[in-house]
């Protein structure tokens, strides 16, 4: 086969494998959150009894934090880059805690509105929705933090080094994802929804 | 298949109403258009097969390379648009002249309530409440009376389906339907259920009864009588009354008012029973209310566990209710 | 060696026994995560369930083959053409097609394997799994009436019929269950396949000098990627319902029964293109190669196949005309479906003039696709007629739709699976397919298909819904379904001779050698089968048909593409 001539194509380079198939993975995640989303925004209003989004407090400390983590994973991703693992390891430490309150929040948040609203699922359509949603969220939060919990074992392990940036990149492109997604869901739920 | 009035066959190309004659003219269009690029595309594909078929001389000679032609590519995408310009308007007039059509004053309203696995017919303006068998009477050009069906549904998805009179249109629970025809010849139209509802879904049948306006007026007022008592089958009643019966079935004026089955009160002047799977007769009547299994199994009508006599005085008893 | 007369058991001899060997291979075949292996798996696994869901078609043929029949109960027919259906699409045609994608795309850019081969692996045992969950449900649970709990709802499972109330058992269970878990698997090769052929194409190939069969099959991926996506939301919306109390489709709570419809079709219409695709994928390989020409118009077919997988997800409402939508709505969804078959016709224009001017070669391949070609033509005309909504409005449900989505599943996307296996078949084992029985199998089975799915046509048009387990005797429909029946058969009889092919070719054949069919894209330049590193060295490549350069040094592609 190499005796064709190679008349093109000097620089024969694609993109990283790990990048495309995290973008795919993205997009199909993206189409189920849609369809999550186009069914909590087609029933606004349509609960015939029950709780109304009115019980809902705008979670304004989670987000702030979620967000940040994006900032704090980002840094971490230059970190690596730069091999100073050190550095890493903090702002992805960073990273996880930020993640975690998040969860705690929402834990506490769907404390209340269980045991004081009495507000479930299965209430009424409101419920099912909302808990759907938010619950779908923090799902792809939790998977998130396993995964970073992982690398954040085998950086202390010693394990981590700068040829990894790559796939520390890979990862932190689904992180930027759950926090996109959270935009997308708070501005549904807390504020197009109320 | 292309006679005029009602048929055994219940085919779409035997329009006997406006809709069902509209989307046949509209039928024939679309049969003409795709049928003109069938001969086409189809004649083309058959004069390769045979005019370049590889020949013993062939053996070793490739043929002349053409990778493409951007005049023919254009060629080829410009005609199918021009014949979906004019398909879709055509199709869109016929869209909005069936649905959008204005009800006229004169139309008649019934209410179709969808149940698995029988169809529930009200006239609210006529106080009348049937099952399974529609009447409606006769519109002509000098005196149109259309049907307005509205369709609902007590449980799950329906569809009502009667091809010689027009499309279907399904029953969803919570989620109001309507239809109209205007049926222009006189006598019984058939039809069924077209959306999968559950395991009986297959015997959920429908009877059209297309009357002149003297047979209209005639099962109107029948219709709105309630039943005498008879005392000679007092006892069926009674057995009717307490062996609950009357929990699912309405028969006007006595206590029988239940409507999770069909209204019984003028059983008899229906054709079929359990929507259409079996003849109304008094020995079907027998074997279906011992076990409605012999005829549907699966419909929701739990054997009644009577004894034969009491099955005897029930059939009895239903058999005055004309 | 070891001493023969004292023979040394276990460890020292080196000279496996018959069942260690044995052992070995089926290991082998376990642990693999080689794309050739899992593409044969796939198609291995496709081809075991299409003889089961063929059994469960013929089951339902036999049911309707005179009025009142009583060959099966209700409720079983009611799980036969549920099985029958979700069988087909999901344990058939997505692993057949996905089995060939991973089989040819890396040996078709030049690739060693696939860019994730591991998760290929796991993205077939998910498969595997969820197919095998789904069986299941005819012997797990008594279910209703003793007919085990097979999914009984349809394959498309409108709610509220799936909803507690009035479907109690687990048959819906076992459907969103073992769908959701081979979604997850369908959703893996996907990712897979994407990732492969952006990253993994040689040195030359750029995007516009693949094989057609690669660019198909990155749409597909791509499609498959928002098409599977919404099915998986909509199931884990009704396992909510059902068992933890969501009211997504009850109607009671302000739920609705459409939004099941809608989100159902978005996922079901895109699908039907995610299985087409790969057919038109395999027809742009053969037809040039018998034909011995390259395909015409190759910018115009990508730019074509884009565009489907684009609008397609435009078109979903047309499967609920009858549903109650305004007119407007209605209309928007006739001229949307109208015009993705334009693409999707002008495929076929491309197709006959490839072999214009050919010199067509009617090898078994080729008489599947030129079939194909025919076949496809009268899907789309009668695709047509349905997307005409009022004509719809008196067709949808009946067995018109029945035999226009056949002409597509069957007589598009199966002819074109069995061109592509007596295609490929001698690549993958090394010996070629008897082309006697092919053409028995061929004439034979073109000849049921068409006695069946043609007839199925009129049947329609009398007015018989789809889905009843039997039908009135005086309706006039028992002689249609009579033959429809008898067509029914004799592709069964066709497919018994395919398998025997298969089997005794794989045994007997003849070797086939890199390239018996003197074709021009790079599988062909491997042995056959190819070793698991696919190629020695890296390849290289400057047009669209590198091996037709390499044989035509005077003539090169290279020199007339634009």
């Amino acid at each position: 086969m190499s005796t064709i001539p190679i008349f093109a194509d000097e620089n024969w380079r694609l993109p990283s494998r790990g990048r495309v198939g995290m973008f795919s993975l993205i997009i199909g995640e993206s189409a189920i959150f849609t369809i999550f989303v186009v069914a909590y925004v087609y029933y606004i209003g349509r609960s015939t009894y029950g709780p109304t989004p009115q019980i809902l407090s705008i979670p304004i400390f989670n987000t702030i934090c979620l967000l940040s983590s994006s900032l704090t994973v980002w840094m971490a991703e230059h970190a690596i880059a730069r091999g100073r693992i050190r550095v890493f390891g903090v702002w992805w430490a960073l990273t996880m805690t930020l993640g975690i309150i998040f969860l705690v929040g929402t834990a506490k948040e769907w404390a209340r509105l269980i045991g004081h609203e009495g507000l479930t699922i299965r209430t009424n359509l409101f419920g099912t929705t909302f808990y759907s949603l938010v619950g779908l969220h923090a799902t792809h939060v939790v998977v998130g933090l396993i995964m970073l919990s992982l690398v954040m074992l085998f950086t202390l392990l010693g394990r981590v080094g700068q040829r990894h940036a790559e796939r520390i990149q890979v990862l932190s492109l689904y992180w930027h994802f759950v926090d996109a997604v959270w935009v997308v869901v708070f501005t549904v739920v807390y504020l197009l929804g109320r | 298949m292309f006679a005029q009035g009602p048929q055994a066959t219940p085919s779409i190309w035997a329009p006997a109403s406006t809709p069902a004659h509209e989307i046949y003219g509209l039928s024939l269009f679309v049969l003409l258009i795709t049928g003109a690029i069938f001969a086409v595309v189809g004649g083309l594909l058959a004069f390769v097969m045979i005019k370049f078929r590889a020949r013993e001389s062939d053996a070793g000679h490739e043929p002349a390379q053409i990778y493409g032609s951007v005049q023919v590519e254009l060629a080829w995408t410009v005609i199918p648009v021009l014949i979906v310009v004019v398909l879709f308007l055509t199709t869109a007039r016929i869209i909005f002249a069936i649905q959008d059509a204005p009800e006229p004053k004169s139309a008649l309203d019934v209410t179709v309530i969808g149940h698995q696995f029988w169809w529930e017919f009200h006239y609210p303006k006529l106080n009348i409440v049937t099952a399974n068998e529609l009447h409606v009477p006769v519109s002509t050009p000098e005196q149109p009376e259309p049907t307005y069906l509205r369709l609902l549904s007590a449980d799950v998805d329906h569809s009502f389906w009667v091809p010689q009179l027009g499309g279907k249109t399904d029953l969803i629970p919570n989620h109001p339907n309507q239809m109209w025809i205007d049926p222009q010849t006189a006598g019984l139209y058939l039809g069924q259920c077209a959306q999968f509802c559950g395991i009986e879904h297959a015997k959920m049948l429908i009877r059209v009864y297309v009357d002149t306006p003297h047979q209209f007026d005639a099962w109107v007022k029948n219709q709105q009588q309630p039943r005498t008592q008879d005392a000679s089958v007092a006892a069926g009643r009674q057995i009717f009354e307490t062996e609950a019966c009357m929990n699912c079935h309405t028969i006007a004026g006595t206590v029988a008012k239940g409507t999770f089955g069909p209204d019984l009160t003028h059983l008899m002047s229906r054709a079929t029973i359990a929507a259409g799977a079996a003849p109304n007769a008094p020995q079907n009547l027998r074997l279906w209310i011992q076990d409605p299994n012999t005829f549907k199994p699966g419909a929701l009508m739990p054997a009644m566990q009577l004894s034969d006599r009491q099955i005897d005085e029930v059939v009895a008893y239903l058999s005055t209710l004309h | 060696m070891a001493d023969q007369a004292f023979p040394i058991p276990g460890s020292l001899d080196a000279t496996p026994s018959r069942g260690a060997a044995l052992l070995e291979w089926l290991h082998s075949w376990v642990v693999t995560v080689d794309h050739k292996k899992l593409g044969i798996l796939y198609i291995v696994y496709a081809l075991f369930f299409l003889l089961v869901g063929g059994a469960e078609a013929l089951a339902i043929r036999i049911q309707l083959v005179i009025a009142n029949n009583h060959f099966v109960s209700p409720e079983l027919y009611n799980e036969l053409f549920t099985m029958h259906g979700t069988t087909m699409v999901f344990l058939v045609g997505m692993p057949i097609l996905f089995g060939f994608a991973n089989y040819l795309v890396p040996l078709m850019i030049g690739a060693r394997d696939m860019a994730f081969p591991r998760l290929n692996a796991f993205s077939f045992w998910m498969t595997a799994f969820g197919g095998l969950f789904l069986y299941f449900s005819f012997i797990g649970g008594f279910g209703l009436y003793g007919m085990g709990s097979a999914p009984d709802v349809g394959w498309f499972a409108y709610a509220p019929l799936t909803a507690q109330a009035f479907s109690p058992g687990h048959n819906t269970d076992y459907w969103a269950l073992a769908l959701i878990v081979s979604g997850f698997g369908t959703l893996g090769t996907a990712i897979n396949i994407v990732a492969t052929i952006i990253s993994m194409r040689c040195r030359g190939m750029t995007l516009l000098r693949m094989p057609l069969f690669a660019w198909l099959m990155l749409v597909v991926s791509g499609l498959t990627l928002i098409t599977i996506t919404p099915l998986t939301a909509a199931q884990i919306m009704l396992l909510i319902d059902r068992y933890l109390g969501g009211h997504f489709f009850d109607t009671q709570a302000g739920g609705s029964a459409v939004v099941w419809i809608h989100f159902f079709w978005i996922f079901g219409h895109p699908e039907v293109y995610v299985l087409v695709l790969p057919a038109f994928a395999i027809a742009n390989e053969i037809i040039p190669t018998f034909s011995r020409k390259a395909i015409f118009g190759y910018p115009a077919m990508v730019a074509a196949s884009v565009g489907i997988a684009f609008v397609s997800v435009s078109v979903w409402a047309h499967h609920m005309f009858t549903v109650g939508m305004t007119s407007v709505s209605n209309a928007f969804f006739v001229l949307s479906t109208m015009m993705v078959g334009i693409p999707t016709g002008i495929k076929i224009f491309n197709w006959i003039a490839t072999m214009w001017g050919g010199r067509i070669r009617f090898a078994t391949p080729m008489l599947f696709c030129t079939a194909f070609v025919f076949q496809f033509l009268i899907a789309g005309l009668t695709g047509i007629m349905l997307s005409v909504a009022p004509l719809d409005w008196q067709l949808h449900n009946s067995y018109f739709v029945i035999a226009h989505f056949h002409y597509v599943l069957v007589g598009a996307i199966i002819f074109c699976i069995f061109a592509a296996i007596y295609y490929w078949y001698p690549k993958a084992t090394g010996r070629v397919l008897s082309e006697k029985l092919g053409k028995w199998h061929f004439w034979l089975f073109f000849f049921g298909f068409h006695l069946t799915f043609d007839t199925m046509h009129f049947v329609g048009f009398l007015g018989m819904p789809r889905s009843i387990y039997t039908y009135e005797a005086d309706r006039g429909w028992s002689t249609l379904n009579f033959w429809i029946s008898m067509g029914g058969l004799i592709q069964a009889i066709a497919v018994l001779i395919f398998a025997w092919n298969l089997i005794d070719s794989y045994l007997h054949g003849k070797e086939a050698g890199n390239d018996p069919w003197d074709a021009w894209t790079l599988e062909w330049s491997t042995p056959s089968p190819p070793p698991a590193y696919n190629f020695a060295e890296d390849p290289v490549v400057r047009s669209r048909r590198p091996l037709w350069d390499l044989k035509h040094p005077q003539d090169p592609d290279w020199k007339y593409e634009r």
